[in-house]
């Protein structure tokens, strides 16, 4: 009975233990600038915060926003260990001038490319930018729309708020 | 044993209450909404003198979408009541526009209902939505993905495509909604997921081919339209180091339709690019050359709707408000393209470079019209005519009518922490009667100057101002008009337009705008167009109010355009999603 017991709440707790491992992050995948395949659902970066950027190159206020990010990403990185990931929602029309954008601005993040704006649609973004910050357990803790001048301002004191709490 | 039986009932309730208590815990439901509204009022200035029993126009649609594991399902509600204005009356209506469920473990991924999905670069399928546009060409069927190897997807489909709010119909006689069934199939190859070698090689490469075909009931009472129409495609990337190379060609048999002119000619096209890039500079070439790619499900058509593929324009993408009103938007009867991007980081640290580095972007395109040589058709030389092969084309002649070319310079500046500048060049050749159909009107020849300018107050608030100039070459000034040709110089000559935006973060938005067509050749038309808006963000709700006059202008997302007419009045945007 006891032995039953024990089993059951393992059971029970392994059970309790792959909920809480379960991500936010939609089972869609996508391609990095190298052409190397990224399960969303599968992201992780050791426990630490995610921050999830749509962006496209047309977009004025998301090049903003990226470079403003980029020339505190270093620190950011130094202080919490978040990682960014920036998926360009730029279609076949503009695709090819990502990689060429990215590395000529010298932005530090990863790029995900979503060429058909499948994950665009799975996390319901309707225009760009719009962010997503993710904690250590793949859940969504905070997201917002839109960029103006000191947005990532807002954003570092919610990375801040659970990179504390690892 | 009545407590074995106990302890069994208790394991299966615990077990069962375990998996549903994980089962609703995987659940995952998301979604967003939008409202456009807009009231529209008389404004005898812009010429809006009656407003045809439409004082008011509102888009709205809501989206839920629910995953649990594998299992993915999701809804789109639509409302156009009516449609606002610039947007297809056909869209008025409201309903369920869009549902799909999906199953996907990572061999096999079945969905069926409402399908976006693309084949390479499009050129013989895409299926997309852009709400801004009114666009939604959603293929309604069933598709089956199968990743049977590392690195190996094969795709199959079918379905028909979304017209607006029409039922499908296998033959229509009294409407010409003469919609065929789409079938495709696709195969990728990416050898460096593949093959454990090349895994993490320096050297990548991934392959793919599809094919896509029609079937269409001849309804025609003049032509023999082909029931079956298939376009095959073929596809490489090949990367070494910082360079990579991608290709990709189609090929389409004879469809004559109401796009091309009726004529039987095969369609082609072929896009390449090669690019290079390493930290702090970045470059990209691209060639296109377009055929007679016109692919819809419906051979009536005329319109932006019922496209099967999708022929990307290379051209860079212009959002400021000025340089936008010439957007180039893709000729599928022909076109031969090019682009050049180059970006340019100057370093932090550099006399030039600053403390912040500061960024250099070039960017060339033109695109001109292919080379067209007459065919015999009845013992007659012709070129285009309906019902005959329409033309024999060489396949790097280029013509010398030029549709359109843009070289454009941008900096990209932070000057201090508070003061950050973006400004740009543009020189413009814009063939207004070739992709707007303005018969007879003059190309458009325009210098475009941009200046943004950002000042950060302090931690929260912020102040942009953005000028902008449009200069137009040759437009006959002083020139005595018809009445009659007065409506070609709508927009046309030189335009001022200035903005000044407040913000403070996370919340708030103020801005005030004017666009001003003080050069416009005929003199009625030289009118200012006020506009203030004020933005709330909240998480990822917006909520947006202006309030003055809109422009006669194009509105173009991703190559697509549509034509918005001047109107004066209110509009209200809410959007969130969750």
């Amino acid at each position: 009975m006891k032995k039953l017991m024990t089993l059951l709440l393992m059971a029970l707790m392994v059970t309790g233990l792959q909920a809480q491992n379960k991500s936010d992050l939609p089972n869609v995948t996508l391609k990095d600038l190298n052409g190397k395949d990224v399960n969303l659902s599968k992201l992780s970066n050791n426990g630490n915060p995610i921050v999830l950027t749509f962006w496209a190159t047309w977009c004025s206020p998301c090049i903003k926003e990226h470079s403003a990010l980029n020339d505190v990403y270093q620190d950011w990185q130094d202080e919490t260990g978040v990682k960014i990931y920036a998926v360009s929602i730029d279609d076949s029309r503009s695709t090819a001038r990502v990689k060429p954008m990215v590395e000529g601005k010298g932005w530090e993040f990863e790029v995900l490319l979503d060429v058909n704006s499948d994950l665009k649609r799975a996390m319901n973004v309707s225009n760009p930018p719009h962010t997503f910050l993710i904690d250590g357990n793949g859940k969504i803790v905070w997201y917002h729309t839109g960029y103006v001048e000191g947005g990532e301002e807002d954003l570092y004191e919610e990375i801040l708020k659970i990179a504390k709490k690892k | 044993m009545r407590k074995y039986i106990l302890i069994t009932v208790a394991l299966v309730l615990f077990s069962f209450r375990a998996s549903a208590q994980s089962f609703l815990e995987n659940s995952q439901v998301n979604g967003s909404f939008q409202t456009d509204a807009q009231y529209y009022v008389l404004d005898k200035g812009i010429g809006i003198d009656d407003l045809l029993g439409k004082k008011m126009g509102i888009n709205g649609f809501g989206k839920v979408n629910y995953t649990n594991g594998n299992f993915s399902a999701g809804v789109r509600f639509e409302a156009f009541l009516p449609e606002m204005n610039g947007f297809r009356s056909e869209l008025k209506g409201v309903g369920l526009a869009n549902f799909f469920a999906t199953y996907d473990n990572g061999f096999i991924g079945m969905t069926v209902g409402d399908i976006y999905d693309q084949f390479g670069c499009g050129f013989v399928f895409r299926t997309y939505e852009e709400w801004s546009l009114g666009m939604d060409n959603a293929l309604r069927g069933a598709r089956v993905v199968i990743r049977p190897a590392k690195g190996v997807t094969l795709k199959g489909l079918y379905g028909r495509q979304r017209y607006y709010w029409a039922p499908y119909l296998e033959r229509d006689f009294n409407d010409d909604d003469t919609r065929g069934i789409v079938r495709g199939v696709d195969a990728e190859w990416d050898l460096n997921q593949s093959i454990p070698a090349l895994n993490d090689s320096k050297f990548r490469m991934s392959l793919g081919g599809s094919f896509v075909s029609k079937k269409q009931y001849d309804m025609s009472i003049f032509y023999y339209i082909p029931e079956n129409v298939g376009a095959a495609a073929g596809r490489l990337n090949l990367g070494y180091g910082n360079w990579s190379f991608s290709t990709e060609y189609a090929y389409k048999i004879n469809d004559p339709s109401a796009i091309n002119n009726f004529i039987y000619k095969e369609g082609q096209a072929l896009m390449a690019s090669l690019s290079y890039s390493q930290k702090g500079f970045g470059a990209v070439l691209q060639v296109k050359r377009v055929d007679n790619m016109s692919f819809k499900s419906m051979y009536t058509g005329k319109q932006n709707d019922l496209d099967i593929n999708f022929i990307p324009p290379i051209n860079y993408t212009h959002t400021h408000s000025l340089p936008s009103m010439y957007t180039y938007s893709t000729q599928p009867n022909g076109e031969m393209a090019a682009q050049l991007q180059v970006n340019y980081t100057i370093p932090k640290g550099t006399a030039l470079g600053g403390k912040y580095g500061t960024k250099l972007a070039f960017n060339m395109s033109q695109v001109n019209d292919i080379v067209r040589d007459s065919v015999m058709d009845n013992g007659r030389m012709v070129i285009s005519r309906p019902g005959s092969l329409g033309y024999t084309s060489r396949f790097f002649a280029v013509s010398n009518h030029r549709f359109f070319r843009d070289i454009n310079f941008e900096i990209d500046k932070r000057i201090s922490k508070d003061w950050h500048i973006t400004a740009q060049y543009i020189n413009l050749y814009y063939d207004i009667e070739t992709i707007e159909g303005h018969a007879g009107a003059p190309v458009v020849k325009a210098n475009i100057g941009f200046m943004d300018v950002t000042y950060k107050i302090n931690k929260k608030q912020s102040l942009r101002l953005e000028l902008q100039g449009l200069w137009e070459n040759e437009v006959h000034a002083g020139y005595e008009y018809e009445e009659s040709e007065k409506k070609d110089y709508q927009k046309r000559g030189d335009w001022a337009f200035a903005l000044l935006e407040y913000t403070i973060t996370p919340h708030w938005s103020f801005s005030i705008a004017d666009k001003w067509n003080y050069g416009n050749p005929v003199e009625e038309y030289r009118d200012h167009y006020f506009t203030g808006t004020v933005s709330y963000i909240h998480e990822a709700t917006r909520i947006m109010l202006s309030a003055g006059r809109q422009s006669e202008g194009v509105v173009c997302v991703g190559g697509v355009c549509r034509t918005v007419p001047a109107s004066s009045g209110v509009t209200l945007t809410v959007s969130t999603s969750f």
